[in-house]
């Protein structure tokens, strides 16, 4: 099993395609730190105009941390398109090339193969949230410094010190490494439906896009079905930002999301162990 | 003598499609037998089913005397295969592709190891090329060498001519054969070219339609005496008068606009010149063997005469 991990990290490390996903996340990250760098000071007095005329606001409002914060709000949304790049191509793009037939012909049980491809794609998730983190929180930090977090929600403000911050973080990209992981396993469960890696990634990116309205829309109908919908709970990290953090639903979110990476995976698995090659 | 490959009543059905239908075969050791039909006759099939790539609607199938659903993993391990196109990572290198199907195939060969295998295919001095830039040839080749990574006691091959110019379908058969006399691989291969099964193996089966039309070792129904020679001439008169004498003496048909007579092959071009000189305008000719003959008996096709002797 490791033995296939080792393989399967080995092939999508040496594809060009896997770097297009770390150079995207790298240029957007970029330009937001340029843009906050350059016009972050105005762009911030506008979005706190309101507040302004009611407290006195001290201190380094325009820190790493809220830099972080909007850069994790924005990506999170695209970041399922570069996920389900990689987990959408691992059968159905061995399926494409012809080396589908190949694999399965060696002496390893389908059920390992799959095993090896969806972890690998988790670790390849993984590194790709890792990234960002070290992108948006470290570089943010590097160039704007720390300060207290002030985070303006539709009811309230909320304003964590800068000692309670840091932690908030590493909770938040763990909380978004599982979200992810069940956006890349849902791709790889469509992936052995397909014989070339585009239906995947189209299919998973329009579930995504059609769940995200739903949970959305505030229309009664769809409320009966927001829980059950997994875009419901990736969103879950927010609640880390919260005084005091809420956690009964942050963890039900975490376990709602394990359990869609669970039962993506035994779907896959039973599905391919009776699937005939015939690509 | 236990088989190798023992196939008994096997079907494979894709809806109402019967692709593979009640067919048992044996494979014995040493033997390079030959899979032979035309386009969807079931041959692919039938190699996928051997491979686990294709589950079996019903029937058994025993390789190395082990039923392969159970056993799978040990049995494939003394197995090397190229199902139709060699395809590989394109964006690594021959060398990067031979290692991790032999580390799949539960081994760890040295470095030397792999460039002795890739010396063996020809493809030494591109081990480090992306195979991105190899030619249909050299895929192939590749191919083979990562089905022979692991040292297999059986090859099967499926169409491994496919796509290949003349001198790539010469080096593939003679290195089929050095396969099996040097190596002693036992090869399963497979073709709609009767000539590439007549050149290649000693043992073979011919499908139709799924079903098994005969079995049977190729040397038994491979008689190079008994060429039957097409005869397509402007004045068959005088062509028949001509053949019926002496030095020639030969029965001659006549079916449709052409002469047939029972010739060796290596007697043709005599008769060719003969005629000629004689005054006879000689249209087209071509050769007719028994195997041939008693193929397209076999199967339904009369009508791709072509396909199966070009």
């Amino acid at each position: 099993m490791w033995q296939l991990l080792r393989i399967e990290l080995f092939k999508i490390f040496k594809r060009p395609r896997t770097y297009i996903s770390f150079a995207a996340i790298g240029a957007i990250v970029a330009l937001i730190l340029l843009a906050f760098y350059a016009d972050g000071t105005n762009y911030m007095a506008f979005g706190m105009q309101s507040l302004t005329q009611s407290f006195d606001i001290q201190g380094n409002v325009l820190n790493g941390y809220l830099i972080c914060f909007i850069i994790l709000q924005t990506l999170l949304i695209h970041v399922p398109l570069l996920i389900a790049l990689v987990a959408g191509d691992q059968i159905a793009g061995e399926a494409n090339m012809g080396t589908l037939r190949l694999l399965i012909t060696k002496p390893v049980s389908r059920t390992n193969l799959l095993l090896a491809k969806f972890f690998s794609s988790a670790i390849y998730t993984i590194l790709l949230l890792c990234w960002m983190a070290l992108l948006s929180l470290v570089v943010s930090i590097l160039i704007f410094g720390t300060g207290d977090l002030m985070i303006l929600k539709s009811e309230e403000v909320v304003i964590l010190e800068k000692a309670d911050v840091l932690w908030r973080y590493f909770a938040a990209f763990g909380f978004a490494a599982i979200a992810m992981t069940t956006v890349a396993a849902l791709s790889f469960l469509l992936s052995v439906f397909a014989e070339n890696s585009i239906g995947p990634i189209v299919t998973t990116m329009s579930v995504i896009i059609v769940f995200t309205i739903l949970t959305t829309m505030d229309i009664p109908i769809f409320n009966a079905i927001k829980p059950f919908l997994f875009t419901t709970h990736m969103i879950g990290w927010k609640g880390f930002f919260d005084a005091p953090v809420q956690w009964e639903p942050v963890l039900q979110s975490a376990g709602i999301l394990l359990f869609h990476i669970i039962a993506f995976l035994v779907a896959t698995i039973l599905i391919f162990r009776k699937k005939d090659i015939l690509s | 003598m236990q088989p190798l490959i023992e196939v008994n009543k096997l079907v494979k059905q894709f809806d109402s499609l019967v692709a593979v239908d009640n067919l048992s075969f044996s494979v014995y050791q040493g033997d390079v037998y030959g899979f032979l039909g035309q386009n969807g006759a079931g041959k692919s099939t039938t190699l996928r089913m051997l491979l686990s790539l294709i589950l079996p609607s019903s029937g058994s199938i025993r390789l190395f005397g082990e039923e392969l659903t159970p056993n799978h993993k040990s049995i494939l391990s003394r197995v090397g295969a190229v199902i139709e196109r060699p395809d590989l990572y394109k964006y690594l290198t021959a060398i990067e592709n031979l290692r991790i199907f032999a580390r799949m195939s539960g081994v760890r060969p040295s470095h030397r190891l792999l460039m002795d295998q890739l010396e063996m295919v020809g493809l030494a001095e591109r081990a480090n090329s992306k195979v991105a830039t190899y030619s249909q040839g050299m895929k192939q080749r590749l191919g083979i060498a990562v089905a022979l990574v692991h040292n297999p006691d059986l090859v099967i091959l499926d169409e491994p001519t496919n796509g290949l110019d003349p001198q790539g379908i010469a080096d593939m058969r003679n290195l089929i054969l050095r396969l099996s006399r040097e190596f002693q691989k036992t090869v399963v291969v497979s073709s709609h070219l009767l000539t590439e099964i007549e050149h290649i193996a000693t043992r073979m089966i011919i499908l139709d339609r799924g079903k098994k039309m005969m079995e049977g070792a190729v040397a038994d129904y491979f008689q190079p005496a008994s060429n039957k020679v097409h005869l397509g001439v402007a004045n068959p008169e005088k062509a028949i008068e001509l053949l019926k004498k002496e030095p020639w003496g030969l029965q001659v048909e006549l079916s449709r606009e052409e002469l047939i007579v029972s010739l060796a092959s290596h007697q043709v071009p005599a008769l060719n010149r003969y005629l000629v000189e004689q005054g006879v305008e000689i249209q087209s000719i071509r050769s007719v063997n028994s195997l041939e003959a008693y193929f397209l008996s076999l199967t339904s096709g009369n009508q791709h005469v072509a396909a199966f002797t070009n």
